[in-house]
């Protein structure tokens, strides 16, 4: 199977859906002349011409909007966010228009919208450009959100989320962009709602997403090595749909529970699936649930206290053993 | 895309440059010889300052965004010089030039950019971020066009406090097109509003020329006349110009309290930020003509020696005294220490900071 990068990964599943369905149009800021401004959309211009994969001007209410009006009329944007960050000045757009359209209408319009784009902290950029913001998107039915760890479930998602008849609302990391992964070149899709065992183990189940799958397989393997602790890691893989039985068939195995999110403590998605374990699998529980999210603050710009602000590898190390206790 | 009828550059942009038509200027035959100096050793500072940033990021010291303002000085220079006691500015990521004129320290401001606690927000805020409010420098703002409003809140509050006073609220040519940029030019003038803004047009957005970004019949500026405000175009390689016509949207702003939109055209010399590679969207060329025959320093250089107030040993001397400066500020850095993981949780709410007898709320704030 070819080995590819995030980035290519996200690509070839725009490029696949250009290929296959004519109302898919690419917009966002310097996604075409460019290349994009993480390269992800490079050469697509090239490929399909401008008026698939449309540069915008610096206006994320307007042309987010737009995207969100034409999709009414069954054009399938996929709207480029420089960073997530950027989403909180079009907000209106995104909640109360996308995600409540279909349901005050009773039914009888649809957005199918994707929004994507980096939604990470780590690259040293400071409060403004490091949210992450899927706990509050997610909050609001009506809106669908999921968060690619790997390229293969990059590629997966997008497709999927490309066809799909709801905003869909993709979240990537600039720091997985170059991660290399096994990608089949044929058609394939990851349906949204459904978690993947990204490692299986028998004494502790991480539940994750985002790039917190990437530290919480490298803090299980210390676990193994230099603590003969077998954990399994749980990818949630979408945030909203969730997939609830995955996770409660991993708690009724391991009866342990660490959760592993980059967002901040306050109603991060952790809160949700702990309520979800407690309330469906109280029984299996061997000790309480713990978590590591990234400490309360703002981000901080100094990048080595970045470093520890986030979850790391020796702080999730350091909570499991004190869910193992 | 629909084409401009014509662009409404600033005359003295038409021509070659020569020397400036806006020295005689009153705010420019007010300035004493030792003011003159004063202001092109600023100018001076914020080139060299700059230039040494780009060496500590190769260095790996400094890293995320780092928004060069080399090319852009005389547009800080320029309206910041005018400024008094009850003016105050709010700017975008590309705020070093802003800061160092407001009188911010190298020190401080390299010592942000490494993330060491010694830096003008310890280390909290980064290059995007530099924050001043003892000088009236109210950022550093890194979401396009978010300090809009701000800087007309800014203004609003001065008008309040039954202050002679302004603010001027920078933006680059992208950032007129931010749906709160408009919002704030409607306030300001719908509520007769001390702000100036301030569209430093450097001709490009990241890799978007300002032709593909912006529908404009003329100019940026123009825009201000959909909402009854006053406008100017300005050459923003020509620090008299510059502070000629600042002065007359000052003079607005104080005696009538009624807004200004002035557009300065400007050109920046290096990449959108450091991790820019500029080889797609503009030519080398362009570049090297903007340097040669515009740059805003060397332009006003000229103009000082010409005018005798300047002789090329003192610009020398400057000069050398600059970069010393920056190589200081770039060791202050190095040697200087990191924020703690403590210090990361501080700084959240004034509140928190300040528990006491006066601070009244309960609860859980900060969350594990
Ligand atoms: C709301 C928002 N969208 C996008 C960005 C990313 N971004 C940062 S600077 C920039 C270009 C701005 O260009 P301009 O306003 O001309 O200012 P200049 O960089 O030329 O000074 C973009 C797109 C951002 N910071 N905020
Ligand atoms: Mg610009």
């Amino acid at each position: 199977m070819p080995v590819i990068s995030y980035r290519e990964a996200l690509r070839a599943a725009m490029r696949e859906e250009l290929q296959r369905d004519e109302k898919v149009v690419l917009m966002g800021e310097e996604v075409a002349q460019f290349n994009g401004a993480y390269k992800v959309t490079e050469g697509l211009l090239k490929e399909f011409g401008p008026k698939r994969v449309v540069d915008t001007p610096i206006s994320e209410a307007g042309f987010i909007g737009l995207g969100i009006g034409a999709s009414m009329l069954g054009i399938r944007p996929v709207m480029e966010l420089m960073f997530w960050s950027f989403s909180y000045v079009a907000f209106d757009q995104i909640v109360n228009n996308a995600g409540n359209i279909r349901y005050m209408s009773g039914g009888l319009i649809n957005c199918p919208i994707v929004i994507r784009g980096p939604a990470n902290g780590g690259t040293n950029v400071g409060a403004t450009h490091s949210h992450t913001p899927e706990a509050i998107l997610a909050s609001h039915p009506g809106i669908k959100v999921v968060c690619p760890a790997t390229p293969y479930d990059a590629k997966g998602l997008m497709k999927a989320a490309i066809r799909d008849n709801d905003p869909v609302y993709v979240m990537e990391n600039t720091i997985l962009y170059n991660d290399k992964g096994e990608v089949p070149d044929e058609d394939y899709i990851v349906p949204l709602g459904v978690a993947d065992v990204k490692r299986t183990g028998t004494d502790l189940t991480i539940v994750a997403h985002g790039r917190a799958v990437i530290t919480s397989l490298k803090a299980a393997e210390i676990l193994e090595q230099e603590h003969g602790v077998s954990v399994e890691v749980v990818d949630l893989r979408s945030i909203r749909p969730l997939d609830e039985e995955t996770v409660l068939a991993s708690v009724r195995k391991t009866h342990r529970v660490l959760l592993v999110e980059e967002n901040k403590p306050f109603c991060g998605v952790d809160a949700q699936v702990a309520y979800l374990i407690q309330s469906k699998a109280f029984d299996e529980l061997d000790a309480p649930i713990h978590r590591v999210s990234s400490i309360d603050a703002p981000q901080i710009y100094c990048k080595r206290l970045e470093d520890q602000q986030l979850p790391n590898p020796a702080r999730v190390v350091a909570e499991a053993l004190k869910v193992l206790a | 895309m629909a084409k401009p009828a014509v662009l409404t550059h600033p005359e003295s942009l038409k021509r070659p440059a020569g020397p400036s038509e806006y020295a005689k200027h009153p705010v420019n035959a007010a300035l004493s010889k030792k003011e003159k100096v004063a202001l092109y050793t600023k100018m001076a500072r914020i080139r060299h300052f700059e230039q040494r940033c780009i060496r500590v990021y190769q260095q790996g010291k400094i890293g995320g965004f780092l928004h060069l303002y080399v090319g852009q000085e005389a547009v800080a220079a320029g309206t910041i010089s005018l400024l008094g006691k009850h003016d105050h500015l709010i700017t975008g990521y590309r705020d070093h030039g802003h800061a160092l004129m407001v009188g911010m320290g190298m020190n401080e401001c390299m010592a942000e950019l490494t993330g060491k606690v010694t830096g003008c927000s310890q280390g909290k805020g980064g290059s995007m971020h530099y924050f001043a409010p003892d000088k009236n420098y109210w950022g550093g703002h890194g979401i396009v066009g978010g300090q809009a409003p701000l800087g007309t809140g800014l203004a609003y509050a001065v008008k309040y406090m039954g202050l002679k006073g302004s603010c001027l609220a920078y933006m680059g040519d992208g950032a007129v097109n931010q749906g709160a940029v408009h919002e704030a030019y409607n306030l300001a003038a719908l509520w007769d509003l001390p702000v100036i803004f301030v569209v430093e047009n450097n001709g490009y957005s990241m890799g978007t020329s300002q032709e593909r970004s912006t529908a404009h019949p003329g100019c940026l500026a123009k825009r201000a006349e959909g909402y009854g405000m006053d406008w100017d175009v300005i050459n923003g390689h020509d620090v008299y110009e510059v502070r000629a016509k600042t002065s007359e949207a000052l003079k607005r702003a104080h005696e009538e309290s009624r807004p200004t939109v002035l557009e300065i055209f400007t050109y920046r010399y290096y990449g959108h930020s450091m991790a820019d590679p500029d080889k797609t969207y503009r030519d080398k060329e362009e570049i090297k003509e903007y340097r040669e025959q515009k740059d805003p320093v060397f332009l006003f250089e000229k103009e000082l020696l010409a005018e005798k107030v300047l002789t090329p040993e003192q610009v020398q001397a400057i000069n050398e005294a600059a970069m010393a400066e920056a190589d200081e500020a770039a060791a202050f850095a190095d040697a200087s220490p990191d924020p703690t993981v403590a210090d990361i949780t501080k700084h959240i709410y004034w509140e928190e900071d300040n528990r006491g007898p006066q601070t009244t709320s309960r609860g859980t704030i900060i969350f594990e």
